[in-house]
């Protein structure tokens, strides 16, 4: 299986559906250790995004994931604009024709380095960079063990989840958590969350 | 639940169609959310600010006369997008350049720095200043930095009058920065304000806490502490502020309520700081008591001290024609 267009766009479709189901969910982290809107602008911002794919009919998945983060800076707002939106822009960019596993691994780097780049984040901050980059490197190593495309995924997806899990007892270095100093170790980062949450969107899509 | 709303979906067209009722001088759009002055003089630094909603009269009660040019408010506690705030930027922009005033939140800087891009691919010469004037957080080169709270009214006045005067733009932006450098602030609150789409407030504080150090988005501060009388609530922020930046010689002081605060008690915190400033040598030059940057209903004060100098007193008293500030016309 590779990533064809109708499979991105569903990639985009099944995360915008499955963080509006959680929007109260993330809403709840972000109100312990932030400010309490997370859910409400990543489900408008997909949602935007799921619009902006209806409307531009996108010709190749990496159209479509750059009309996706398009979307999602349009409409998002707050950090997690344009750091997603950034990053599925700089994926659909890497992807090109390549969108077999191998391919697909790349984009998903090219997604974690736009997101690096303009947050300025690193592993360990209690960012969503917790939950994306494990998640990049589990996909790209079962790619490179003969994974096919949902293998990865589901690879990506479990090792995200262990991400956002380990942000826990992490003191957060970045964001509004930033400002709790200590008072923000204990609790899941919500970008984190929502990362494990689109990962978990694209094992699901990949499924045979 | 009771909030003077018709839905949460509402309260920002809501609030900019009153305030265009209000202010029939301003240009308020409704449908892409953006407050700007009606007029534009050529050959005027234009001067953008924007962020999330909920802290009013924070931003677009500040467009007009002397301060800012256009506004770009986000969803509540949200930052703008850059679509927005580049349209604030073209509406402002009368040919002399556009500063940016950012209060330092990573989703303002980053939605301001693409919409600042974006311009200057439209020709728009756009210089940033972020404004992170907050004490209460811990400053360092490895994390978010400092918020930026009350110290942007005090930029956006002082470049805004400089820029009415027709200094140009680095000259403003040079302004901006210095105020931010001069400006220090610390916050406390009694409860937490309650975000329209939330339904409930961003924190529970019991009956003898209050949150110290607090931010204006309801998000927590830095700890809890006991619950004080005022001369010990004002002179707990004080002290934070005077240790990171001593006070001395002339200063403004704005005492200002986070919307739920009567403003007896603010007058009452002002009475004590006046009295602490005065204990340490400073004279309050300037002041403003009352509401000027808020975080919806959320009760408490926070406490924005600017050290004065004449030139920075000048720009302070002259002209203004805002909704929210008004003198001198």
């Amino acid at each position: 299986m590779t990533l064809d267009t109708a499979t991105a766009v569903a990639w985009i479709t099944r995360a915008a559906e499955i963080i509006r189901a959680d929007e109260s969910r993330l809403t709840g982290l972000d109100a312990a250790i932030g400010d309490g809107d997370h859910g409400a602008n990543l489900a408008r911002g997909l949602a935007a995004a799921v619009t902006s794919l209806e409307e531009t009919q996108p010709e190749s998945p990496g159209k479509a994931l750059m009309a996706a983060g398009r979307g999602l800076v349009a409409k998002t707002g707050g950090a997690s604009g344009p750091l997603y939106g950034t990053g599925f822009r700089r994926a659909g960019k890497e992807l090109g024709d390549g969108t077999d596993a191998t391919g697909v691994g790349d984009a998903l780097e090219a997604m974690l380095r736009g997101i690096e780049e303009i947050g300025g984040a690193v592993q360990g901050d209690k960012t969503m960079i917790d939950a994306l980059a494990p998640a990049v490197a589990a996909f790209q190593e079962a790619a490179g063990n003969g994974a096919d495309l949902h293998a990865a995924a589901v690879a990506a997806a479990d090792a995200a989840e262990a991400g956002l899990a380990a942000t826990v007892p992490l003191q957060a270095r970045k964001g509004r958590a930033s400002y709790l100093g200590p008072r923000s170790v204990g609790h899941e980062d919500p970008g984190a969350a929502s990362t494990a949450l689109i990962m978990r969107a694209l094992a699901e899509v990949t499924a045979p | 639940m009771k909030k003077l709303i018709n839905s949460p979906d509402a309260v920002i067209p809501d609030a900019l169609r009153g305030l265009a009722a209000a202010h029939p001088g301003l240009n308020v759009d409704v449908e892409n959310r953006i407050i700007s002055r009606a007029e534009r003089t050529p050959g005027k630094v234009g001067l953008v600010s924007g962020g999330g909603s909920g802290h009013e009269p924070l931003h677009g009660g500040y467009v007009g006369r002397g301060m800012l040019d256009a506004a770009a408010p986000g969803e509540v506690y949200t930052s703008p997008v850059p679509d927005q705030i580049l349209a604030a930027t073209e509406a402002a922009d009368a040919g002399a350049g556009v500063l940016h005033i950012v209060k330092n939140y990573t989703g303002d800087v980053l939605n301001f720095r693409m919409a600042a891009e974006l311009a200057e691919d439209d020709d728009v010469r756009v210089v940033s200043v972020v404004i992170n004037d907050d004490v209460a957080v811990e400053d360092s080169t490895f994390t978010a930095g400092r918020r930026g709270v009350g110290g942007t009214i005090v930029a956006e006045k002082v470049a805004g009058a400089a820029a009415e005067e027709g200094a140009d733009l680095d000259t403003v932006a040079q302004l901006a920065r210095e105020v931010n450098e001069r400006s220090r602030s610390f916050a406390i609150a009694l409860h937490a304000g309650t975000v329209p789409a939330a339904g409930k407030p961003g924190f529970e504080l019991a009956g003898n806490e209050v949150e110290i150090g607090v931010g204006i988005h309801g998000e927590p501060g830095r700890q809890r502490g006991e619950f004080a009388p005022v001369k010990d609530l004002v002179g707990y922020a004080l002290d934070a502020i005077h240790a990171d930046l001593p006070v001395s010689g002339d200063v403004l002081v704005i005492m200002n309520g986070q919307g739920g605060t009567p403003l007896i008690e603010l007058y009452g915190a002002f009475a004590e700081a006046a009295d602490w400033l005065q204990g340490h040598g400073a004279t309050v030059a300037r002041n403003l008591v009352g509401n000027y940057i808020t975080s919806l209903d959320q009760a408490g004060f926070s406490i924005t001290v600017t050290s004065l100098t004449d030139e920075l007193v000048r720009l302070w008293d002259a002209p203004v024609s805002t909704p929210a500030l008004r003198w001198g016309v």
